[in-house]
């Protein structure tokens, strides 16, 4: 048993740290939160520090290093501000990931390295307006023609969509199948190809700043070589996908979590009632207190899953467990941030609140809490 | 272009809550978060900046325990190319001066154009060790250096003097100078930069690796005795004065004159 991060990870947590706090600004938070914009020079700034692209490997322009860093540096970036630290920690990372584990040589070169330089953005597209937590079919579809893939259909609530340079969407390519779900396979396409429309989606309760949109895709045609990996195989990868990048999830929830947590104690450190500050009411320190053990509890969950994928023991019921849990307890944490604020948690300008309205996509995105819950029994009869 | 910088691994204190520990002497360090001091920062930036513009090579030193590797991984991650840690129980205690003998002893032996320090430290703040450096290495020094000019063989230095002034001054080389806040930016850690960083050797040298005996170090070599630290003690709250501005005018004139400063 080890429980601590070791030296290097100690030295990831500062340099993103130290960055974060000069750079993802709650002015900035807040700006971007009602204007509702992609923060994309920060991201191309973050980016030329390495820190977009922990998990992708040297040789195409990343950092070589596991799941756990990446954490890490998701941790500190939705601490320091949830909304611009949730839209550049997450978007961007799962196109690599799926290439990294299926593409060809040609397709890892061609897309990971300006991903990994900031140099372009990406989306990985799954969600149907039909099918949220259930993609075991997918009303999208492909059809082979020629050397070419012709793909129809639509998707929605897909992260950087209307920004994105690269996309990987998923299809049914085979309709007659049963069980549907081994039909499914993923495609690459780009930006500008004709049948490709993105449109922008308003109004998000939080994470404003990560860029959500729909997508239209009409007699969209992509090479025979955009296929990702074997035909018929996308369902698993995507599941596969998403036993990785739900810790990450997870350690969005932790970071937000924790931001909160820190603006609380500080304004109860500070702030004066009945003649003294109000931490010294047990009311407030008990909550504090418990708002402390929790976070640890979800960071432990959430630094365990990491660990387990990076020792090539991915663990489901670990995986969904830690963001399960770390989003409610996000949720919690910011919920009684504000509390301990009073009136002024209800102000934007304390940007208290702000955390709040963030940490509720935890619970919804990459699987949602019962969709989690769901895994964790599965694998638990199987297992007892 | 060989630059030498000098680095001091210092408790963060701006926001800290300081309390002075059992002995009086010190402060309580439990609980402090420790990071490179501040100034030392910028005389690694610009001694980094140096070589990427001249060739060479910037080498980090600092006298203090293995946690201070974090701050020298800071340093190498940052464009640093070696870093050396001198280190002895026997050191606890130093002042300005048995640091600066301690430094000297390191040094004196390596090849350098260049020595930067910080102007200061951000936790003692006696600004003292580059001079007495200087001094012992037998060589010339600029202290609060806030900006820098090299050309054949000697730096042209602009010095921070009271009130916002300069001057500008030439220092032959090879030389120390101490580096003022503000001279540059300094740049953020990268990925790359730790990942460098950590495949770095990091140098260390004791007491009697480096020739010193006992009585050249610590609280025996050093001159400064600390007697005690306290905390200065609240005083009288500022008077205010009322009245029209011609009577509070007067009132001011009165009090200058009884205290004899007019």
């Amino acid at each position: 048993m080890h429980f601590e991060l070791n030296e290097e990870q100690k030295e990831i947590k500062r340099a993103i740290r130290e960055f974060c706090e000069k750079e993802f600004t709650p002015e900035l938070g807040l700006e971007f939160d009602e204007k509702e914009e992609f923060p994309m020079e920060l991201y191309r700034k973050a980016a030329k520090l390495g820190f977009t692209s922990m998990r992708i490997p040297e040789q195409y322009e990343g950092q070589g290093y596991g799941l756990l860093e990446e954490c890490i540096v998701v941790e500190e970036m939705c601490r320091a501000e949830p909304g611009i630290g949730a839209a550049i920690s997450l978007g961007n990372l799962m196109v690599p990931d799926i290439l990294l584990k299926h593409g060809t040589e040609e397709q890892k070169e061609k897309y990971i390295p300006p991903l990994a330089k900031g140099d372009a953005t990406s989306a990985a597209a799954f969600t149907e307006p039909e099918h949220g937590s259930d993609i075991t079919r997918m009303d999208t579809t492909a059809v082979k023609q020629g050397n070419e893939w012709i793909i129809n259909g639509s998707k929605e609530f897909i992260t950087n969509a209307p920004i994105a340079d690269y996309f990987i969407i998923l299809c049914q390519t085979d309709q007659e199948i049963q069980p549907s779900h081994r039909g499914q396979s993923l495609f690459l396409a780009e930006k500008g190809m004709a049948g490709l429309e993105a449109t922008k989606l308003h109004g998000k309760m939080g994470i404003k700043p990560c860029i959500t949109g729909s997508l239209a895709l009409s007699d969209l045609r992509v090479p025979e070589n955009n296929l990702v990996g074997e035909l018929n195989k996308g369902f698993y990868y995507t599941l596969e996908l998403f036993n990785g990048t739900r810790i990450t999830v997870a350690a969005q929830a932790v970071g937000m979590a924790q931001g909160a947590f820190e603006r609380a104690f500080n304004y109860a450190k500070n702030r004066k009632q009945f003649g003294r500050p109000i931490i010294d009411f047990q009311a407030i320190s008990f909550k504090l207190a418990e708002m402390a053990t929790k976070i640890e509890a979800a960071r432990l969950l959430t630094y365990r899953a990491a660990w387990l994928y990076d020792q090539g023991k991915a663990d489901p019921a670990a995986t969904s467990m830690a963001k399960a849990y770390a989003s409610r307890v996000a949720m919690e944490v910011t919920d009684e941030a504000i509390q301990i604020h009073g009136g002024y948690g209800y102000l934007a300008d304390y940007h208290v609140e702000r955390y709040h309205r963030c940490a509720k996509i935890t619970e919804i995105y990459e699987g949602t809490t019962e969709m989690q819950k769901l895994t964790i029994m599965n694998f638990l009869k199987k297992r007892i | 272009m060989d630059i030498l910088v000098c680095v001091k691994h210092v408790p963060e204190t701006a926001e800290a809550d300081i309390k002075i520990d059992s002995t009086g002497k010190t402060i309580e360090k439990a609980g402090l978060v420790f990071d490179i001091n501040e100034w030392d920062d910028y005389a690694v930036e610009e001694a980094v900046r140096i070589k990427e513009k001249l060739g060479g090579t910037v080498t980090v030193i600092t006298v203090g325990s293995e946690d201070a590797n974090s701050t020298l991984r800071k340093c190498l991650a940052r464009g640093a190319d070696k870093a050396i840690r001198l280190s002895d129980p026997k050191f606890e205690g130093s002042d300005s001066y048995a640091i600066a003998k301690i430094l000297h002893k390191a040094i004196k032996d390596l090849p350098f154009d260049l020595i930067f320090t910080g102007a200061q430290a951000g936790d003692d703040g006696y600004a003292m060790v580059g001079p007495i450096l200087a001094q012992l290495l037998g060589i010339p020094h600029a202290t609060m250096v806030k900006k820098i000019e090299l050309k054949n063989g000697v730096a042209r230095v602009n010095r921070e003097l009271e009130g916002g002034l300069e001057e500008i001054v030439e220092v032959k080389l090879p030389a120390v100078l101490t580096i003022q806040t503000g001279i540059n930016e300094p740049r953020y850690v990268s990925i790359m930069g730790i990942r460098k960083a950590m495949k770095k050797e990091i140098k260390v040298l004791g007491m009697t690796e480096l020739g010193l005996s006992e009585n050249e170090v610590g609280e025996a070599g050093s001159w400064i005795k600390i007697e005690k630290l306290y905390v200065p003690p609240v005083e009288k709250q500022a008077e205010f004065l009322d009245g029209t501005p011609e009577e509070i005018a007067a009132k001011i004139a009165e009090i200058l004159k009884a205290r004899g400063l007019v």
